[in-house]
């Protein structure tokens, strides 16, 4: 069996590192990023346990990876641009799906279980398949205050009436748009303030791929935050 | 509303068509600072200059930008310039228009603020939520890169500055300034223990320089009109000018610029409208959703500086006002802050971790009728037992205004439990009788 060497590391029937990732697609298809070698083998002890996926078995888009290694090039060090890269490889898989994260490793040079480990921290990157298209209705303090619970209620409700799919409703954390509350960010959108029967628009909106609520959205010409000081010429919202 | 002269600075030009372009910003007097910064004055001049101007961090803490930036050592290392747009504090809405409207303003600072720490490269943490800002602030980069402004030799000054927009992707604790910077390295966005302080170890383990937006757009402004003109608005202490972003219950939500040291009535009944009609002010957060409320009575009537704001056992914080008024329940209320405090605590610090989620499932209780007068003992305590026992101060921006909702709503709360309790007990005499003797080993009653 195994015996430990002179410089310390206990070597047995380990398998080298491109025999291990021959069960990679495998692996893949059944969805189970496992790239740990198995219990019966033993750990080298002076190496990182884990694989890192090499470029020439993951197929990576080449848009993916140019910009990828384009957000790479931008820090004095490469592992800063992981959220740049999870955030792109998101956009091009619509989630955080296993390939989507060997592609990213692939081409990062890091294992999976460390993408994951910034994946699940950070709440915008969706390891599971959310939806396409997002509604996140901001039900934080001030949001709170103006009744958005009962505005995110009535999107759900509406959502399911059309039978809307594909996208990710959630109660989301101030937005930073409390001049517009309640308000909801309809992919990157920003949009009110809102009322409860706002909601069937919104919906229909992103079922048609349509821009919510035309002309109330924060970068709408005609949708201006109120200026310091100046009084606004008339009632801020029409309700 | 015929008083308030307000200076405005930052927000002076914020309507103007096109301020987001180079040419418009430039037309307007914009990087004449950065031009003088950069080719007429020594990178000590510079930073004295910022010293003397006493601009405080408009991000939370309030701390001399001057001071902060004296403590990055001298010498040829690599230093760091980190501009802190993270802002997701609840209630704070202030750098989004800063960005979204006169980008080039944050750029020229984040220019100067590099030059006078001496730093070559230079990164702008935007959070991931402000896609559109986050696009206009790029394209915001790329004009003053074309122009010469960014890059190598600029202005043929010998001095270089990288800058680069980093995008985070939705997590409260990534405004903390180490989980910011771990957040920036590539990792989860963990607060770090201090000392050492991001002046001597940051970025990468380099000398690194973290400001809020706000602080770095002001540093054109001292530049440019010079620290006297600078020092004549604001305060004893308090220099300068501050955009106050008033949300909550009030007729005209919006950032507002104010000279620091004005009343806070003045901000809250004249430039946001007040409250709506029919309603009185019960409370308002004067720092954000972090600061501990105060009354209205207590509050309305002190002057809006940071000084002022901690000796009424508050603070001034990112300088966000929201206003609850008396039709609004504060259990809901503050059931929603713990909610949010639960949910992006990083888990680091087991005060903070256990602390946010107990004091959820406690205020659930008092919401639901189900706890007893104890349970507001014990939410107090909980509330202290946090405070200044972590890393970072994420469980004391919850433990502070949810400690000081307790000591100065204390009947509100019991109210709240009692009436909640006595629905309960009064649906369950309703209850037929068959249903209960149903289930008799469901518990005691």
């Amino acid at each position: 069996m195994s015996a430990r060497q002179p410089n310390g590391s206990i070597r047995g029937e380990r398998p080298l590192v491109a025999d291990r990732l021959v069960g990679l697609d495998h692996q893949i298809a059944s969805g189970k990023p496992s790239v740990a070698g198995g219990w019966d083998l033993p750990a080298d002890l002076d190496k990182d346990p884990a694989v890192i996926p090499q470029l020439a078995d993951v197929r990576v888009p080449p848009e993916l990876k140019a910009d990828i290694e384009y957000r790479m090039s931008l820090y004095p060090d490469a592992r800063s641009a992981v959220i740049p890269a999870l955030r792109a490889a998101q956009r091009h898989h619509g989630y955080l799906s296993t390939p989507a994260m060997l592609q990213v490793a692939a081409v990062m040079k890091v294992t999976p279980a460390y993408l994951s480990s910034i994946a699940s921290f950070y709440d915008m990157l969706n390891e599971e398949p959310r939806g396409r298209h997002y509604v996140y209705v901001c039900t934080s303090v001030s949001c709170h205050l103006s009744n958005a619970k009962a505005v995110y209620e009535a999107i759900v409700e509406a959502a399911e009436e059309a039978e809307l799919g594909d996208t990710d409703i959630r109660e989301f954390e101030c937005l930073g748009a409390c001049d517009m509350q309640p308000m909801a960010s309809v992919d990157g959108r920003y949009v009110g303030p809102l009322d409860v029967s706002d909601a069937p628009a919104i919906v229909a909106a992103v079922r048609e791929g349509r821009k919510p609520l035309p002309g109330r959205g924060l970068e709408d010409s005609d949708h201006m935050p109120p200026g310091a000081g100046d009084p606004p010429p008339q009632e801020e919202a029409p309700q | 509303m015929t008083t308030a002269p307000t200076p405005m600075r930052l927000l002076k030009d914020i309507d103007e068509p096109g301020l987001a372009t180079r040419e418009v910003y430039e037309r307007l007097g914009g990087y004449a600072a950065m031009r003088r910064a950069v080719t007429e004055m020594e990178p000590d001049e510079v930073l004295s200059d910022i010293s003397e101007s006493d601009v405080r961090g408009r991000g939370g803490a309030g701390f001399a930008m001057g001071k902060k930036a004296g403590f990055i050592p001298k010498g040829d290392m690599d230093k760091y310039l980190v501009c802190n747009a993270d802002e997701s504090e609840p209630g704070a809405f202030k750098d989004r228009v800063l960005i979204q409207r006169n980008p080039h303003l944050l750029v020229e600072g984040c220019i100067i603020g590099a030059r006078a720490i001496g730093a070559n490269k230079a990164f702008i943490y935007i959070r991931g939520e402000y896609e559109l800002q986050g696009d206009i602030l790029e394209a915001a980069v790329a004009e003053a890169y074309a122009a010469g402004y960014l890059g190598r030799d600029i202005l043929d000054a010998g001095f270089d500055l990288d800058l680069v927009v980093h995008r985070g992707a939705g997590a409260y604790i990534c405004g903390e300034e180490t989980g910011l910077l771990d957040s920036l390295e590539g990792k989860r966005g963990n607060p770090r223990l201090k000392p050492p302080f991001p002046a001597n170890a940051g970025l990468y383990q380099g000398p690194t320089l973290i400001n809020n937006v706000e602080t770095l757009c002001n540093v054109p402004l001292v530049i440019g009109m010079g620290v006297e003109a600078y020092r004549e608005v604001g305060s004893d202490q308090s220099k300068g000018t501050k955009v106050v972003s008033v949300s909550g219950n009030v007729k005209r939500p919006g950032n507002y610029e104010v000279a620091l040291g004005t009343p806070i009535r003045e901000i809250v009944y004249e430039l946001a409208g007040g409250p709506l009609e029919g309603r009185e002010i019960k409370c308002f957060f004067p720092g954000g959703s972090s600061a501990p409320v105060l009354t209205g009575d207590e509050g309305l009537d002190l002057a809006y500086d940071f000084e002022t704001m901690a000796a009424a056992g508050s603070m001034l914080g990112s300088g966000s006002i929201i206003v609850v008024d008396d039709a609004q329940p504060l259990v809901p209320l503050a059931l929603r802050l713990a909610h949010f405090y639960r949910h992006e605590s990083c888990g680091k610090c087991t005060p903070c971790r256990e602390g946010t989620n107990w004091t959820v499932k406690m205020l659930e209780r008092v919401d639901s009728g189900e706890a007893t007068p104890m349970d507001l003992e014990l939410l107090q305590q909980v509330q202290t037992n946090i405070e200044g026992n972590c890393l970072c101060v994420l469980g004391d921006s919850m433990a502070m205004p949810i400690g000081s909702m307790l000591v100065k709503f204390r009947a509100e709360f019991e109210q709240h439990a009692e009436r909640a309790r006595m629905r309960n007990d009064a649906a369950l005499v309703e209850q037929p009788a068959p249903e209960l003797a149903a289930t008799p080993q469901v518990g005691p009653a």
